[in-house]
């Protein structure tokens, strides 16, 4: 039962994956991300790290990728990227290498070295069962582990504020927005312009 | 047939491979950035894929701390993103080349 | 007296270091006498010290005067010291003695000179050096010392460095000491090594206590030796010494004759303690090595035209002479014939100088001549020179000379005999040098073997030209023949037609009667006048060319004779000793040169040249009593000295009886030498050319063989040297920037500003080094 799950959702992530490389659109890039990402939590679920599943989705799918396509849709980067060509030399058989390097030495460091994992579990939180593992994760983040949490507030307060830092417009009252052209011209005998729609600008570019 | 330990952690090395590989082949930022998020999400695996094999909340608990920088990385990421494309549309990440030497 | 020690070495730096600031503004001759002051000066403070310790202890006469840590470098601390000991100080007596005296002559030598001052510049520069090297305490003092004196010899060589062969020779000076330094820096690492110290008094005393291995002193005495071979023209590096006579001759006089050259043996006579603990070859080879040189450049010195050229060979075979008593063991001989050599050899340095300047410089021997008439305390003082040198009693070469032969007799007859063969040499050859140039008749006015050549070319010239205009003139007369007769036979023709005219008029047709007959008849007289005078032109012609080619004749006769005579004519003797050659049959010929000669009269020194004449003309006479051998209470030399010599003085083995044989029979060769000389230059009984044979005024040709074989096989292989400097050393060294630059544009390529490119850098060096961690186990 856990095998087949685990097979199903690891198909999951990994066709995601594939996506999220091979997509030409950034938009099904994202999505795909979406699909990697819920397989993923699903195996946590599989690991009965049931708090962890629900933060997954909630924070990434929820939030980091809706993000990713707020930015898309902002700056207009949906075009197609081509891949087909690959402007610097040697870039993909590069690739290939590092790629194949990257996965014999994990798989070797995970699975072949030194017979295993030999970490010694600590005293402070040991694993509970699925069903309280929320509780046991609040015990001990908010008492062994407190200080990361403050820190990691910190963090993100800092990175609200270096975003809106960053992205700022500098000088100048707020700009107006855009006003779109209308046509107004009085009509004549040859106006068949009358209740033209304005052009869609969502119709520019193609997926 | 019983699931390992050896098979999540085989899963998290593969994912994370694709993720390397994609951020070494793909031109768009965004996307780049997304393969980042695919290796952060195979490392977690990794993480609580050894803490379930020993009886460690630990490997949760770092799960937990990745992801929220990993968020912050993101909205960081992205503002900078933000900035540079808003000067050059469509720009790639080959024409950020100004470091050349 | 003795604390002011450092007096003497100070007065000529001093001088020096006044010169240098102000020589120029002080100008001549005020220069030349701060100099000598300063040496006077210097001799002064010597004398003092000198009775200063003769009225100490005999045992209490070595002292030592440090006056500044030099080189404080661990365990090589060596200081600024003065060793005042019987050896220093009698060095130190000629040479400020000798010295003051040589620069009170170059006053009035260097006189005229645009560069007076820099000349006692360098003068007291070298006194100082020549001073810091026999008083210094320690080897590496008297190094550089013997570096100072090197150096300014060569300065003082090329003093008149604008002709370039004065440059060379002082460059060749130069070289050639530099290859005896190598002997002593060796020498010098090897005694630090085996003593711990350069300290005269404690290697010395060590070396007398018998704390050094024979191998050991054996290398160090054979290094010094290298040195002094160097420093004191020893075969073979005595190439140098006679191309030193470049230098002014109160140079030649100071530095080759009396002071520089002698710094070899006091070097070895310093160290003859370790000459004593060194293998019994080593001092055998110093003394052969000493004879041998000796024998060699008193040969060469027979055939030499240049005086100083003779007098420089003479200071080779004299210096080897003092080799073969450092050789013999016999310290005291050689230092007493050091001084006597530098009484002597420099006052016969200064008289030739004397005569050069007398003769407007002119230096061939074979132009002077009964000089002892215009100069007459020049002659006698050098006569009283030769006679020092060739060893007639009772004059102070004698002493000296007989004292070496003596222990050369003791240590082995051969050594004795070529020693003698020599003695006879010098008195033959310095006698020929005083009869050639203070005896005989003038040459000064001969004309020269070059010069009667050129007259004869110049005779044959012009009967060359008279021939050649004569066969001009018959030329051109036989042209003048040619056109005349060319103008009869016109002046015939015009004849001939004007009587056809006149023919034609009168018998002719009318109608081409067309002039005059009276005028036709007149044309023809004329015509015949033109006649007349073309013939009588012809005639003329006729007569000239017969006059040029008698001339013509005449001139070819007379070349004849001419080119007959000069063919025929006896070779113009280089040294008519006899009477003037026979030049009437080019007198008309000859260079103007000749005649110029001919009221040249030359004339005294000033008081300035003759005076140190003078005084060293009585030392020479007088020398010889610092070491008379008869009793022992007379050797106050030896007594002197003995503090200094360890013991080390051996000890004659052959009875007083021997030494008055071997004394007569050095006297009685030293007078065969002077007979036979004045036979051959004076009274012309047998042909002096006998004697003067090309291979020795070439000095056997070494020179030469030596500049062939730098300049062949030597360039090579110092080409080799450059080559491999420039393209191996220099091509490593080069060849690294090359490589990292060659490197750096490879490099260059990745730093492409891509983010891509780094990526990917970044995750491959990940890969490396998880595998470098995964695999280090199993290294």
């Amino acid at each position: 039962m856990d095998a087949a799950v685990f097979i199903v959702s690891a198909v999951i992530v990994l066709s995601g994956a594939f996506g999220v490389l091979l997509a030409r659109n950034p938009i099904h890039a994202a999505l795909f991300l979406v699909q990697s990402v819920f397989g993923v939590a699903v195996l946590f679920l599989l690991l009965e790290a049931t708090f962890l599943a629900a933060v997954q989705v909630i924070v990434y799918a929820g939030a980091i990728v809706i993000l990713f396509l707020f930015v898309i849709m902002l700056l207009g980067v949906d075009r197609a990227e081509d891949l087909d060509i690959e402007p610097i030399a040697g870039q993909r058989p590069l690739a290939i290498v590092i790629g194949a390097g990257i996965l014999g030495t994990t798989l070797s460091a995970l699975l072949v070295a030194v017979g295993g994992p030999t970490g010694a579990p600590t005293a402070n939180a040991p694993l509970g069962d699925a069903g309280d593992n929320a509780q046991r994760l609040g015990e001990a983040l908010f008492t062994d582990y407190v200080f990361a949490v403050e820190l990691t507030a910190l963090l993100l307060t800092v990175a609200v504020v270096g975003a809106v830092v960053l992205v700022r417009r500098l000088g100048g009252p707020l700009q107006p927005l855009p006003v779109v052209a209308v046509a107004t011209e009085p009509r004549g005998a040859d106006d068949d312009t009358v209740g033209e729609p304005d052009p869609d600008p969502d119709q520019e570019g193609d997926a | 047939m019983e699931v390992t330990v050896a098979w999540y952690l085989t899963l998290g090395a593969v994912l994370f491979t694709l993720g390397a590989v994609g951020l070494l082949v793909r031109r768009n930022p965004l996307v780049m950035f997304m393969c980042i998020e695919l290796m952060l999400n195979a490392v977690n695996l990794t993480f609580v894929s050894l803490g379930d094999e020993l009886g460690d909340l630990g490997g949760q608990l770092s799960v937990f701390f990745v992801l929220v920088v990993a968020a912050a990385e993101v909205v960081i990421g992205l503002g900078i993103i933000v900035a540079i494309m808003r000067r050059r549309s469509g720009a790639t990440a080959d024409d950020l080349s100004v470091l050349r030497g | 007296m003795l604390d002011l020690v450092w007096l003497i070495p100070a007065f000529p730096l001093a001088g020096f270091v006044v010169l240098l600031l102000a020589g120029s503004r002080l100008g001549e001759p005020r220069a030349g006498w701060v100099a000598t002051i300063a040496m006077f000066g210097s001799f002064a403070v010597t004398v003092g010290v000198v009775v200063d310790l003769l009225s100490r202890d005999v045992h209490n006469r070595r002292s030592v005067t440090t006056l500044f840590s030099w080189v404080p470098a661990g365990d090589l601390a060596v200081d600024f010291g003065i060793l005042a000991d019987p050896l220093s100080l009698t060095m130190c007596l000629f040479i400020t003695g000798v010295g003051a005296l040589i620069h009170l002559y170059s006053i009035g030598y260097m006189h005229g000179d645009s560069d007076f001052s820099r000349f006692f510049t360098y003068l007291n520069l070298f006194a100082f050096s020549m001073l810091v090297l026999v008083l210094g305490d320690n080897m590496l003092l008297t190094f550089l010392g013997w570096e100072g004196v090197g150096a300014c010899s060569y300065l003082l060589i090329s003093f008149w460095f604008s002709d370039s062969a004065n440059a060379s020779a002082g460059k060749k000076a130069f070289v050639t000491n530099r290859i005896g330094d190598w002997g002593v820096l060796v020498a010098m690492c090897l005694t630090f090594f085996t003593f711990g110290s350069l300290s005269y008094v404690e290697v010395l005393d060590a070396t007398d206590a018998g704390q050094v291995a024979e191998s050991t002193a054996t290398f160090i005495v054979l290094m010094l030796f290298v040195g002094a071979i160097g420093k004191s023209a020893q075969f073979p590096l005595y190439l140098w010494l006679p191309d030193a006579m470049a230098g002014p001759t109160p140079v030649s006089a100071l530095i080759h004759a009396a002071t520089m050259v002698t710094s070899g043996i006091y070097l070895l006579t310093r160290v003859n303690p370790i000459i004593a603990d060194a293998a019994d070859w080593v001092p055998s080879l110093i003394a052969w090595v000493g004879v041998g040189t000796a024998l060699f450049a008193a040969t060469i010195a027979v055939a030499q035209t240049d005086i100083k050229k003779v007098l420089a060979y003479s200071t080779v075979s004299q210096l080897g002479y003092m080799f073969l008593a450092v050789g013999c063991g016999a310290y005291v001989p050689a230092i007493f014939h050091m001084v006597t050599h530098a009484f002597f050899k420099a006052l016969l340095f200064l008289g030739s100088g004397s005569v050069i300047h007398g003769m407007d410089g002119d230096q061939d021997m074979r132009h002077y001549g009964g000089l002892r008439k215009w100069m007459p305390v020049t002659a006698s003082t050098f006569i009283i020179g030769w006679l020092a040198i060739a060893g007639v009693p009772p004059f102070a070469g004698f002493w000296s000379k007989d004292e070496i032969l003596a222990y050369a007799w003791n240590e082995s007859p051969a050594l004795w005999f070529v020693g003698l063969v020599t003695a006879v040499l010098t008195a033959f050859y310095m006698t020929r040098q005083v009869v050639l140039t203070f005896f005989g008749r003038h040459r000064y006015a001969d004309a020269r073997p070059d010069e009667v050549a050129a007259a004869w070319d110049a005779r044959i010239a012009v009967a060359v030209a008279d021939l050649d205009a004569a066969t001009v003139a018959v030329d051109a007369a036989r042209t003048g023949l040619g056109a005349a007769t060319a103008a009869r036979a016109e002046a015939e023709s015009a004849h001939a037609s004007a009587i056809e005219a006149a023919r034609s008029a009168t018998s002719g047709d009318e109608a081409e009667a067309s002039s005059d007959p009276e005028a036709l008849a007149q044309a023809v007289l004329a015509a015949e006048d033109a006649v007349a005078t073309a013939v009588t032109a012809v005639e003329t012609a006729e007569e000239s060319v017969a006059v040029a080619q008698a001339v013509h004749a005449v001139a070819g006769a007379d070349h004849a004779v001419v080119s007959a005579a000069a063919e025929s004519r006896a070779e113009v003797p280089a040294l008519a000793l006899d009477a003037a050659p026979d030049v009437a049959d080019v007198a008309d010929h000859l260079p103007e040169a000749v005649a110029a000669r001919a009221d040249h009269h030359p004339h005294e020194s000033p008081w300035t040249m003759t005076l140190p004449l003078v005084v060293l003309a009585g030392l020479s006479v007088v020398g010889g009593l610092m070491q008379l051998p008869f009793t022992p209470s007379l050797k106050f030399l030896e007594k002197w000295l003995e503090p200094s010599l360890f013991g080390n003085e051996v000890h004659l083995t052959i009875g007083g009886g021997m030494l008055w044989v071997l004394a007569s029979i050095a006297v009685v060769g030293g007078l065969l030498g002077i007979a036979v000389a004045v036979a051959a230059y004076e009274r012309r009984r047998i042909d002096h050319r006998a004697f003067e044979q090309p291979l020795l005024a070439d000095a056997w040709a070494i020179d030469r063989k030596v500049g062939d074989f730098m300049g062949g096989p030597g360039r090579a292989g110092f080409e080799a040297v450059t080559t491999f400097d420039q393209r191996i050393v220099d091509g490593a060294v080069n060849g690294v920037g090359v490589l990292v630059r060659r490197l750096a544009g490879v490099l260059r390529r990745f730093h492409n500003g891509m983010v891509r490119t780094y990526a990917a850098g970044a995750a491959l060096g990940a890969v490396a080094l998880l595998l470098w961690f995964l695999t280090r186990a199993s290294w």
